[in-house]
């Protein structure tokens, strides 16, 4: 007999399950000498407990009502979760705290591979250390969890989810315009953003400077070259970049357009890349007001790896 | 990384010359592709051909670095409605030829749909194209029921399976030569290149060498 399971979900049978928990063993591992505590939360929440810190993108989309009727979401991200951890238990203890997580999340994806809905992360966040230092020890941490894991082909891009915004401001690009520009770039759509930005009547000078900024990405060079308005953003890119050792700076390729959702991010942002695989493997960033929304305002960073694609790129790297 | 050699995904069908003849103007060598009618993967050249709708496909999989596909394409696979937060595939060039426009179109003579809006609420449409027409007649405000047919569109409305279509058209002699008239127009298209977005930064310094021979960035 055939009883199905939703779509974008998946039964994990012992095979698969002797490969993540290979995987999951050697994440901790890292996670664990780098002094982060692993938390658990549920992942059941009040709709309107999370919805404080969900933002677009990753918006939970599975609710379902208690038995008073309030509303219950499965938990979209660990990030939003956590930040509500802290807010409430450990709203006296001295910061930085960290914390690593094994859990799965969910979310209403377009089932395909390496994007089922139910989806299992391996990250961090460490709360109460601000930009460069502290983005620069989740750097560091990520890039040894993904060595201990074996994967050895990645990069890791560096951008800053300020820099665009800043960049539309000092050329006066109004408010109610700027939103679709984002989701533009975001998108990846930059004949969408170039169409957009015609629109505006910019002058060719302004045009040019927004559509190039944004498709700069590789090595330290990008650095070097745009800076005006942009400059607070690149500064801080190279003050990270100052700070991480050299096995790790050697994995870090800078791109100036890197957007990345869910919304709350404010600083520098990142992503995981694997030739053997045709979408980013995990990513994260600086979400310095998120634990304000919790009613405890602390500077923060973190990152998540999806184990399922982790263990996808794993599998095809041994093929290359 | 750099310097790696790209795969690059080309439509046949209506936009498969002028794809080669823009590969050609690159230094791409496109004359194996040209004498080569059933072969698909020209992996000297890294070429790979198929149907302009599997373009989106192998892209956002990583089986190819970039691709050429029709913008109308692209807004059918689109998903807005289901944010995977993020993108599948990054839209980098407005290739420029390959020019038609989506439009709505019904018999000739008093308007068919405004009529099925106005006494029945609903308008019937067939389209190749179920959800740009779905998101259009949402946008607009229209109550319609959307037919997917494969074959000609325009068959539909001729023997009253529907009242209007959502079509591409080029230059409208299709729908002239069957009495039906344009009555809105939805969007234009064009060849867009497209590109993983993976591939995108792992071989940024070829792609970005590619399309500064294709053109001022």
């Amino acid at each position: 007999m055939i009883l199905p399971i939703p779509r974008g979900t998946r039964d994990v049978l012992p095979d698969e399950m002797r490969e993540l928990h290979a995987i999951n063993d050697r994440l901790r591992a890292v996670f664990s000498a780098a002094a982060y505590g692993e938390i658990y939360t549920p992942a059941l929440e009040y709709e309107s407990v999370i919805g404080r810190g969900a933002l677009d993108g990753a918006r939970p989309a599975y609710r379902v009502f208690d038995e008073n009727g309030s509303v219950l979401v499965l938990r979209s991200d660990m990030t939003v979760p956590i930040a509500r951890v802290v807010a409430t238990r450990y709203a006296s203890a001295e910061p930085p705290h960290r914390f690593c997580y094994f859990a799965h999340s969910y979310r209403g994806v377009r089932p395909a591979r390496g994007q089922p809905r139910e989806f299992l992360q391996a990250g961090v966040e460490l709360i109460g250390a601000p930009a460069p230092g502290g983005t620069a020890e989740a750097l560091t941490v990520l890039c040894r969890a993904l060595d201990a894991a074996g994967l050895r082909r990645y990069r890791v891009g560096l951008g800053d989810a300020t820099l665009y915004p800043a960049l539309l401001d000092s050329l006066g690009v109004v408010h109610d315009k700027r939103d679709a520009l984002l989701e533009e770039l975001a998108r990846g759509d930059f004949v969408g953003l170039e169409h957009g930005l015609r629109e505006l009547e910019l002058g060719e000078q302004a045009i040019k400077l927004l559509l190039e900024v944004p498709q700069q990405r590789g090595g330290g060079d990008v650095l070097h070259g745009p800076a005006g308005p942009v400059a607070d953003a690149v500064a801080g890119l190279r003050a990270i970049h100052g700070l991480l050792e050299p096995e790790v700076a050697e994995h870090v390729i800078f791109d100036l357009g890197l957007s990345r959702a869910p919304g709350y991010y404010t600083g520098a942002v990142f992503e995981v890349y694997d030739p053997a695989l045709g979408m980013p493997l995990g990513g994260g960033g600086r979400y310095d007001n998120l634990l304000g929304e919790f009613g405890h305002s602390l500077p923060a960073v973190g990152f998540a790896i999806g184990v399922d694609r982790l263990h996808i790129a794993l599998a095809a790297e041994e093929r290359l | 990384m750099n310097g790696e050699r790209l795969v690059i995904a080309i439509p046949r069908g209506a936009l498969f010359a002028e794809t080669l003849d823009w590969l050609d103007g690159l230094g791409v060598r496109t004359d194996e592709v040209r004498a080569n009618d059933r072969k698909l993967l020209f992996s000297d050249v890294g070429l790979i051909t198929m149907r302009p709708s599997d373009v989106p496909t192998y892209v956002a999989a990583g089986a190819a670095d970039l691709g050429i596909t029709g913008k109308d394409v692209l807004m059918e696979q689109a998903d807005a409605a289901i944010s995977s937060g993020g993108r599948d595939v990054y839209e980098l060039r407005d290739l420029g030829y390959g020019r038609c426009r989506m439009v709505m179109a019904t018999r000739d003579g008093p308007d068919p749909a405004s009529a099925a809006l106005r006494r029945l609420g609903v308008i019937r449409v067939a389209t190749k194209y179920p959800r740009v027409a779905a998101r259009y007649f949402d946008d607009t405000g229209r109550q319609a029921e959307i037919i997917e047919v494969k074959g000609s569109v325009e068959l539909a409305p001729l023997t009253g399976l529907v009242e209007a279509i959502v079509d591409l058209t080029a230059t409208g002699t299709t729908l002239r030569e069957n009495h039906l008239v344009v009555r809105e127009e939805i969007a234009e298209s064009t060849a867009r290149l497209i590109a993983n977005p993976v591939a995108h930064k792992l071989k940024a310094a070829a792609i970005d060498d590619l399309l500064e021979r294709a053109g001022a960035l």
